[in-house]
């Protein structure tokens, strides 16, 4: 896997390839498939080991409305839940290409050798989840993201295998990069040309040179103290898209899973599956009180279950009966622990009890749950089979990211592609559980299959300038230079979680996040004097002064466009402006990087909704989130 | 609450290094990674370490604590006793990178020599029908988070680099096993492919004496030996050593 400088007239190793993924997720390897199946040379660049994104991290399982379970299920009701969850404010054209190609995505895997549970007659089975009206997300046990990630880095590999038989060499036409580190995009003009990045092990520079670049780096949640995300989410992809000159819209809302692990201290943060509650588990206070039936929100009132009778009820006989509340959306079940919390009804460790020790038998628990049954007896020595959990909301998915042509995953400069959580507008304000796995594998392939037309539609492949690569040289290696006193990239790192999770969290306030933007300008500020100790190889804390370059410009755009929006939806809460206002939903934020680097944010409207897809809905339910001018019929 | 423990980690790279001493405050709950991060944050700020998830899944953060191969993130401080030094070191079957970190590409090559899953010809997207019985086989072997900890403690290996070449490790010959028991593998249709023979012949599964280590250190407690390399050699005996097949051969052959 190490590689060495290569003398040369540039300082640093250079490697020529078609498509350069960015990232080798869900997103960023079914990217890279597409890429190679149509014959591109492609690169994998990722900040890990091969096989160890995040994906490996969801738990749940991934929306296709397959049919398999109940064969009500259609594109068309997975559209229509999607939009519901992301309160209308999702990108439609998104949500419909989503809706309608999941079910293949997930097909296709199969025939890359994933094996999902099964139904009984041997199809792949699919589970419940919030938000959705239909058992509808292919799984195994709650293990999803893992089989996902391992199938996809094994046809990878089998396309290997099928090159090193034609040529000899297994990474002829696709090859990954491990633990090497993308610090700067280059630019031809307005086109992409290449990249800087390093190895992580050497520390020594490697330089891309490739037309066309996707974005598959996912979220930001390490800008946060409470975060159910690993180190590897900083950003990154956001923050290379705005330096680059793109646009990034939705940044405000941030999705807090609502049940995260609230005890040792050392694991808060650490994702609980929803399928605890898809499979049976209920929510209580430290009353004993079921309370999420006290938080059903209006535009939600018809579909859910009122009485426990009838919620218990639906677990066996759904067609007759309404879904119990703790399925509601995240948005609104994270809220609602939040409140519980607040006015003094949580557990010792400020959580909630989440039980499904008396719900199912403990065989069926460690049968349907076997991570989390391992999780909780290994760190927090608590047998879920036989007590409840307690659990608290934890910063787990950014909806906002890369503005891009739906179709492609263009965004707005050329040769730059972005897919997954790094991208923008599908989700809306919220995404519903299990839509992300499947966002990954729609979107994924067509920003790959976006960056192959776009590369055969070159008339002349852009240059690298040597300018700018020897200042993005520079640059990463300030952090090594002569800084008496410097500032420690921990502290720093530190500082802006903190700042982030107190004043730009679950619920938000004008004068907080207004402090929040002064607060991560001061913190901009002392990071330009970070300084690192040893030597390039690798060296984690000068790892992290670099990522934390792209954690604070996310953060500062995260914080402007929580301030700018006046109203709460999905996973924007705003407590001085407490309701959905149907002029916001029409309305996207849009952040772009100012001259001087900061980060500026314009509003922009929404593209309306193709009349065909505003047919699929009641115009009384449209009526709680469209103005009178949207509606069927209005002026518009 | 918070206790001071000793802790001694092996710093150094390729070219040698040795123990390093620090005392390090633990606080209620903690994981010996958490303690690393301390360390970072406060007294070795270049002490390098490989970790993602902090949760078990990812199976980046392998090491050795007190001799024996864990994952940082799921040993918990309290599991470990208070008042003797706590030493942490490498994994010893990878060459050392620097620090704790090893090169583990030793891995990522076995994982290419292994053919991939060959999907069935006849079958197109969506037409997959398998029984739930029939995939819970090799879902055990995918629950494999590839922490290598098998692979490094591997005695076929873990103290003989010779051996390295010939010998694909727990983990991939339990790959190979996984997809001699997946239900649409088509590798013996289309390609001709025996697996378990490949395994023996290629893969160096007869080096395996079935000494469970593998099976002991899986933090994802899959019956490595019991349920992928001892039925794999039984269906190499049956496939290569039937004594009825191995004459039948002859005789042809003769003919």
């Amino acid at each position: 896997m190490s590689e060495i400088d290569n003398p040369g007239s540039r300082s640093s190793e250079t490697h020529t390839y078609d498509v350069r993924v960015i990232g080798a997720g869900g997103a960023g390897l079914r990217a890279a498939i597409e890429a190679r199946l149509a014959g591109k040379k492609t690169a994998i660049i990722t900040k890990s080991l091969f096989g160890k994104a995040h994906t490996v991290m969801a738990e749940g399982g991934c929306a296709a409305a397959m049919g398999n379970v109940n064969a009500n299920d259609n594109w068309q009701v997975h559209f229509r839940d999607t939009m519901r969850g992301g309160k209308f404010l999702n990108n439609w054209r998104m949500a419909e290409l989503h809706a309608k190609e999941a079910p293949d995505r997930v097909w296709e895997l199969e025939t890359y050798g994933a094996l999902f549970d099964r139904t009984p007659d041997g199809k792949i089975s699919q589970r419940n989840f919030g938000g959705h009206t239909y058992p509808r997300l292919a799984h195994v046990g709650d293990r999803t993201g893992l089989e996902m990630i391992r199938t996809l880095q094994q046809k990878v590999v089998s396309l290997q295998q099928e090159d090193f038989a034609e040529t000899g060499d297994y990474e002829s036409r696709i090859k990954v990069f491990a633990e090497c580190v993308i610090t700067d995009l280059i630019k031809d003009g307005d086109a992409i040309s290449g990249a800087l990045a390093y190895w992580r092990e050497s520390g020594s520079h490697i330089l891309f040179e490739a037309p066309a670049v996707v974005l598959a780096t996912g979220g930001v949640g390490k800008s946060y103290i409470v975060t159910s995300n690993s180190w590897e989410y900083t950003g990154d992809g956001h923050a290379l898209a705005m330096r680059a000159g793109a646009s990034l819209i939705n940044m405000e809302f941030l999705q807090f899973h609502p049940t995260g692990m609230v005890w040792p201290p050392s694991v808060k943060g650490i994702l609980v599956t929803e399928s605890v509650r898809g499979d049976g588990g209920v929510l209580r206070n430290s009353e004993g009180k079921r309370f999420m039936f006290d938080y059903i929100p209006d535009v939600f009132k018809d579909q859910y279950a009122t009485t426990e009778d009838e919620g218990d009820r639906w677990y066996t006989d759904p067609d007759n009966n309404k879904r119990p509340p703790e399925l509601l959306p995240r948005d609104e079940v994270a809220r609602a622990i939040n409140s519980e919390v607040k006015e003094g009804r949580g557990t010792e460790h400020g959580g909630v009890f989440l039980d499904v020790s008396t719900r199912l038998k403990p065989d069926e628990i460690i049968k349907r749950l076997p991570s989390m049954h391992h999780q909780f007896k290994e760190l927090a020595d608590v047998d879920i089979t036989k007590e409840p959990m307690e659990v608290g909301p934890t910063c787990h998915y950014v909806m906002g990211g890369v503005e891009v042509d739906p179709d492609s995953g263009a965004a707005s400069v050329p040769g730059l592609f972005a897919a997954g959580e790094c991208s923008g507008g599908m989700h809306g304000s919220n995404r519903l559980g299990g839509n992300s796995l499947s966002d990954l594998l729609v979107f994924g392939r067509r920003a790959g299959a976006g960056a192959v037309a776009y590369i055969d539609g070159l008339a002349k492949r852009p240059v690298l300038n040597d300018t700018d690569v020897k200042a993005a040289e520079q640059r990463s290696l300030a952090p090594f230079g002569d800084r008496d006193g410097g500032e420690s990239p921990y502290t720093l790192h530190h500082d802006l979680q903190a700042v982030m999770n107190e004043l730009v969290g679950i619920i938000r306030t004008r004068s907080e996040v207004a402090e929040a933007v002064a607060k991560i300008d001061e913190i901009k500020e002392r990071a330009k004097n970070v300084a690192v100790v040893g030597a390039r190889a690798f060296n984690p804390g000068w790892h992290l002064a670099l990522d934390l370059r792209n954690m604070l410009m996310v953060s500062e755009a995260i914080a402007k466009a929580a301030l700018t929006r006046e109203e709460s939806r999905g996973g924007h809460t705003r407590d001085d402006h407490p309701t959905m206002e149907a002029d916001w939903r029409k309305m996207l934020l849009v952040c772009t990087e100012a001259e001087d680097g900061s980060v500026s944010i314009q509003k922009q409207d929404q593209i309306p909704m193709r009349s065909d897809l505003m047919d699929l809905f009641d115009v009384d339910e449209l009526k709680k989130y469209f103005t009178e001018a949207e509606l069927p019929g209005g002026q518009n | 609450m918070g206790y001071q423990q000793k802790f001694q980690v092996w710093r150094g790279d390729a070219n040698g290094g040795d123990f390093a001493e620090y005392d390090v405050e633990v606080n209620d709950g903690e994981v010996v990674l958490d303690v690393v991060h301390r360390m970072q944050a406060t007294v070795a700020p270049d002490l390098a370490v490989r970790w993602n998830c902090k949760a078990g899944k990812c199976g980046s953060c392998s090491a050795e604590i007190n001799g024996k191969p864990r994952l940082m993130c799921m040993t918990r401080m309290s599991t470990l006793p208070p008042d003797t030094t706590v030493t942490i070191t490498p994994m010893r079957t990878f060459p050392v990178i620097r620090d704790l970190v090893t090169d583990v590409s030793f891995n990522y090559e076995k994982a290419r020599e292994v053919r991939a899953f060959v999907p069935p010809a006849d079958l197109a997207p969506g037409e997959y029908r398998m029984q739930q019985v029939d995939v819970e086989r090799s879902q055990e072997f995918r629950k494999c988070i590839e922490c290598y900890l098998c692979q490094n403690t591997c005695h076929v290996v873990r103290d003989h680099e010779e051996n390295k070449q010939s010998f694909a490790g727990p983990r991939f010959l339990m790959r190979i096993t996984e997809l001699d028991m997946h239900p649409l593998d088509a590798a013996e249709q289309q390609e001709g492919i025996k697996r378990p023979v490949v395994a023996q012949n290629d893969h160096g599964l007869g080096f395996c004496n079935i000494t469970k280590c593998c099976t002991e250190v899986c933090p994802e407690h899959i019956h490595i030996t019991d349920n992928a390399l001892i039925p794999l050699k039984e269906r190499v005996v049956d496939l290569k050593f039937d004594p009825l097949l191995v004459r039948r051969r002859k005789k042809v052959r003769k003919a």
